[in-house]
């Protein structure tokens, strides 16, 4: 099928084209220079287009996802979703079903979504979830911040192993990215316990958080895996976080080689200033300035939307406390050899003191960093707030106006407490195309997304915004509504959504890498995990592993070791 | 002959994937590591198994073609008002999507088998969360077993050697845990247990909220609970606040009993509290293989682990409603579709009577007494010995299992005949 999106004004900032008017043209599922006569015509003119949006955390399938769905039929109830024609029924809200999931971000303009959190073991289920999600691309980052495997060769200094070892899991997993998560936390945590900073011992395996962050962005760096290690840090969520958050960061500076090495995911939850309840402030000034002098980081926002939503991690001990504070209902799922995960409904208020510098820390850091090709936008769904409320965020950030409003809403102190009154900067709708699909494909390391250059995928969203007609800054609630509903979307060439609905369902592509280590380590790394799995599982290393005909439409990557 | 190892069995929730299943000239000859339960699978049921499908043709079960059963199926789901799919929990999520997308189709009222069996648990779960492990973290770390109403050493034959008692990282076998019984009478898993508290029937509910007062160092104003003396409680209370890394396991004895949920909310709410204490955890002992397993697929497509309605055109969950039993008893479905399950053998019986006068479709290896009563019975493949497939096991584990001999030949997987059921029905309706 042949496609020419005509007249409509293009931002493409990795290509340099910041809203002019012209045509794109997409054939055999990838944008190219021209297409026949007979191509379709789609008639953009006073809309803007833009590459598909690109997400790269959002917890959208696996088992903490699904633990969350089971434990709360309230937030369904209230969220349903009609068997319509080509579309499956479904529930909604702040955890929605798989079918609904994957066509709501397609109705956002968003084509391709990374779930940034699965621990090994149960990766087979985040797959089939996965594999249920209609029309966008995806894949997922599993956990190896408590791996016991990568504590042990780490603490023996066996980095080469380590990285081998993390090789074979990715590939066993059919994994993208390295995820960490408190690290050395979940340990402690098996035991009940707590990591308090990023150089306290993990019991019984003679290792700090600090090396096992250093360690994994080294292999990291070994594997040439195509995004950095994406760290959630020890300590989140608490007053004062935010020292830990730096300290994370700065523990992996040496790495820099002028690219991002770590990746530090929904900043704001972790970016707090204070000591208790009472005193916590905003440290999102503090954020911004370490992002903006290392250009070895980068950041997403988890940033709050007020609502009732559902939150789920991998750091569980983060979980019992905010179980202890809300006394809502609590799920915890620890796994073997790996990691822990737990669940909390919990409602985001305006009127909340708390929730209202949660709400500035995360708006600070965007608008204070000065590169955005390393800040991305996020609510770290649905922990902070649910997917389709990005268009909410969008308008946040491009309306000074829109912010006002909420201010004048949120306590008298959260606002002395913060600095985002005084911040008058409003993104541009180049900027957010860097944030929502530019800056994420190239961070994620995906080539042919996030662009409208000839040869990218034919991921491609119109929005029903006349930039020439609308001042985003005053009339942002438009803004938010043509970023809520695309008008067209293409994925892979295909119109998925004309007028607002889904009009066709398409199978998405499973990312995942297959890194290359030199055969000797590889073998000798293997011959040591097979001495050791039972004792370490409870499953057989052979059925541990996922085969590539399991995962649907799959889309390896193959990287290069050293 | 050949050696197939690392077999994953699908007998119980234990899931146990480390068997080994020799063959020959495509029959299984032996088995090594499987429980005496799954060596009656692999090695004996397979005998008695129904190899033809049959359609009921003048009040008599008789022999007919894979296609014409389906056909006659077809017919049956597709001009049904409000039909019941019913099974699930022994078969593979690959045919629990396809039944699910076959309920919405004809807008009917699919269920799964954890409706009967530990449902109440799971609605426990939706009032106060869950908090609990993978069985690799219990093999590990735990000092402290409890089995609340559920005898392993009968239902769940490897779950000690394997899980609870089996060395590991941080224990070294059975001398380092402490294993506590608490059931009405004594059982095979009481005689190995260090402690076996005996319990009234009944008396669930009240024994623990007892322990979650001593828990909270609250004194008692009666010498027994449930039949229990108030010191042994204390005991136990202490036993519990003291241990280093506590399980509980659960069986149908606390989620069947009387008070049901509540008992599995008062478990799970002791759980909660001794976390302030030290580290506990708690699991059903889920049943069938892969019950765990229908209640995660049906969860992710539809956002309810059981008890799914389709007849508004969304799913809609509402258990004592929308749940098997209570819909068969009031006579609402007027059609049954029933996937690797016996009702007629297990339900109640005003159910069962109303499930007789509807016509029923049955898929399944076996020739059950559901089968008996259908109008369609269509054979199936055994998972997991004649077919592959992905099942989750207690503690939500995944595990792909594996085909190792060819099934016989009008046997195929039941996920084939499932999609062959929802093309036909598609086409039917004119979708």
């Amino acid at each position: 099928m042949e496609y020419i999106i005509r007249g409509g004004i293009v931002y493409d900032p990795l290509n340099g084209i910041n809203g002019e008017k012209m045509d794109i043209a997409v054939k055999g599922g990838k944008i190219v220079e021209s297409v026949s006569s007979g191509a379709k015509v789609i008639d953009a003119s006073g809309m803007i287009v833009l590459p598909g949006g690109v997400d790269l955390h959002s917890h959208i399938a696996g088992s903490k996802v699904n633990a969350g769905r089971i434990m709360r039929p309230e937030d369904h109830y209230r969220d349903v979703v009609v068997k319509a024609g080509l579309t499956r029924s479904g529930v909604g809200y702040s955890i929605p079903s798989v079918f609904t999931t994957g066509y709501r971000y397609a109705e956002m303009g968003y084509t391709t979504v990374f779930e940034p959190a699965t621990t090994p073991l149960k990766t087979r289920h985040t797959h089939d979830e996965l594999a249920d999600i209609p029309i966008i691309d995806k894949g997922c980052f599993p956990l190896f911040g408590n791996n016991w495997f990568v504590m042990e060769y780490l603490s023996r200094g066996e980095i080469d192993e380590a990285a081998a070892y993390v090789a074979w899991t990715l590939e066993a997993t059919k994994g993208y990215a390295i995820k960490v998560v408190n690290p050395g936390g979940g340990e402690r945590w098996g035991w009940g316990g707590s990591i308090k900073s990023i150089d306290d011992p993990v019991p019984h395996f003679n290792i700090t958080p600090r090396e096992i962050v250093r360690g994994l962005c080294q292999i990291n760096k070994m594997l040439n895996l195509p995004h950095p290690i994406h760290v959630h840090p020890n300590g989140l969520g608490k007053p004062g976080s935010y020292e830990t958050t730096i300290e994370t960061m700065d523990c992996v500076r040496d790495f820099s080689d002028g690219r991002p090495a770590i990746h530090l995911t929904h900043i704001q939850f972790e970016g707090y200033t204070g000591t208790n309840w009472l005193n916590i402030g905003s440290g999102g000034d503090e954020i911004a300035k370490y992002v903006n002098g290392n250009p070895h980081v980068s950041v997403d926002l988890g940033q709050i939307v007020f609502s009732d939503t559902t939150t789920m991690t991998a750091d569980a001990p983060f979980e019992y406390q905010l179980y202890l504070i809300t006394g809502n209902k609590w799920t915890n799922a620890d796994v073997e050899a790996e990691e822990t995960a737990g669940v909390v409904p919990y409602v985001y208020r305006r009127s909340n003191y708390v929730n209202a510098v949660q709400w500035a820390v995360g708006l600070e850091v965007a608008l204070l960093a000065k590169d955005p090709w390393r800040v991305f936008l996020t609510t770290d769904h649905p922990n902070a707030g649910v997917f389709t409320e990005y268009p909410r965020v969008i308008s946040w950030l491009m309306s000074k106006k829109a912010r006002e409003k909420v201010l004048s809403k949120v306590p008298r102190n959260a606002r002395r407490r913060t600095m985002i009154a005084g911040i008058d900067r409003e993104y541009t709708l180049s900027e957010i195309a860097i944030l929502t699909r530019a800056g994420t494909a190239k961070i994620l390391g995906l080539k042919n997304k996030g662009h409208l250059g000839e040869g990218a995928d034919g991921d491609i969203a119109v929005y029903s915004l006349n930039p020439e007609r609308i001042d985003p800054s005053t009339d942002y609630r438009i803004v938010r509504r043509a970023f809520r509903h695309a008008k067209y979307v293409l994925k892979d060439g295909e119109l998925v959504v004309n007028d607002e609905k889904v009009v066709r369902v398409v199978e998405g592509r499973t990312y995942w890498v297959k890194p290359k280590v030199p055969k000797d380590l590889y073998e000798s790394v293997i011959s040591d995990l097979r001495s050791k799995f039972d004792n370490y599982y409870t499953v057989k290393m052979s059925n541990y592993f996922i085969s590539e005909d399991y995962i649907g439409r799959s889309a390896p990557i193959y990287t290069g070791g050293d | 002959m050949e050696t197939h190892k690392d077999v994953v069995c699908t007998y119980c929730g234990c899931v146990c994937d480390d068997l080994e299943i020799q063959t020959e000239n495509q029959q299984i000859i032996a088995s090594k590591y499987a429980c005496a339960i799954a060596n009656e699978k692999f090695l004996v049921c397979r005998k008695e198994r129904n190899l033809s499908p049959l359609l009921r043709v003048g009040g008599d079960l008789v022999e007919a073609e894979l296609d014409d059963t389906i056909e006659r199926a077809a017919h049956i789901l597709a001009a049904a008002k409000y039909p019941l799919l019913y099974g699930w929990s022994n078969t593979s999520c690959e045919t629990i999507k396809v039944g699910l997308e076959l309920a919405e189709l004809v807008g009917g009222l699919i269920d799964n088998t954890s409706s009967v069996c530990h449902g109440p648990g799971i609605e426990a779960v939706q009032e106060v969360g869950e908090v609990s492990a993978t069985l690799g973290q219990v093999k590990h770390r735990a000092d402290l077993i409890i089995y609340w109403g559920c005898n392993p050493g009968s239902g769940h034959i490897r779950h000690m050697s394997r899980y609870t008692l089996a060395q590991g990282r941080f224990r070294s076998g059975r001398k380092d845990r402490k294993v506590v019984v608490v059931d009405v009478r004594s059982t095979p898993t009481s005689k190995v247990g260090d402690e076996f508290v005996k319990i009234e029937p009944g008396g669930d509910y009240e024994l623990l909220t007892a322990l979650r007062m001593a828990i909270r160092d609250e004194e008692f104003e009666v010498d027994k609970v449930a039949g229990v003396p108030v010191s042994k409680i204390e005991e136990l209370a202490d036993l519990m606040a003291n241990a280093q890394f506590g399980a509980l396991f659960f069986g149908l004895g606390l989620t069947m009993s009387k008070g049901k949920s509540e008992n599995v909310t008062a478990a799970i709410s002791l759980v909660d509290d001794l976390n302030s204490r030290t580290k506990f955890i708690l699991m059903p002992m889920r049943g069938h293989h892969n019950v765990t397993g229908a209640n995660k697929v049906f969860t992710w497509q539809t956002g309810y682990p059981f008890a799914v309605d389709f007849s508004h055109g969304y799913p809609r969950y509402n258990p004592g409603e929308t749940s098997v039993v209570d819909s068969l008893a009031r006579g609402e479905p007027d059609a049954a579709l029933i996937v690797a399950s016996d009702p007629v053998a297990n339900f109640p019986k005003p159910a069962v009577a109303n499930l007789s006068k509807i016509p029923i479709i049955v898929i399944d290896p076996s020739l059950t007494a559901t089968a008996l009563l259908a109008d369609v019975v269509i054979p199936t493949a055994f998972l997991g010995v004649e077919c592959a497939g992905t099942i989750y096991r207690m503690d939500g584990v995944p595990l792909y299992t594996k085909k190792i001999v060819e099934p016989p030949p009008n046997c195929l997987p039941d996920t084939l005949i499932l999609q062959k059921l929802l093309k036909r029905v598609k086409e039917l309706k004119g979708v």
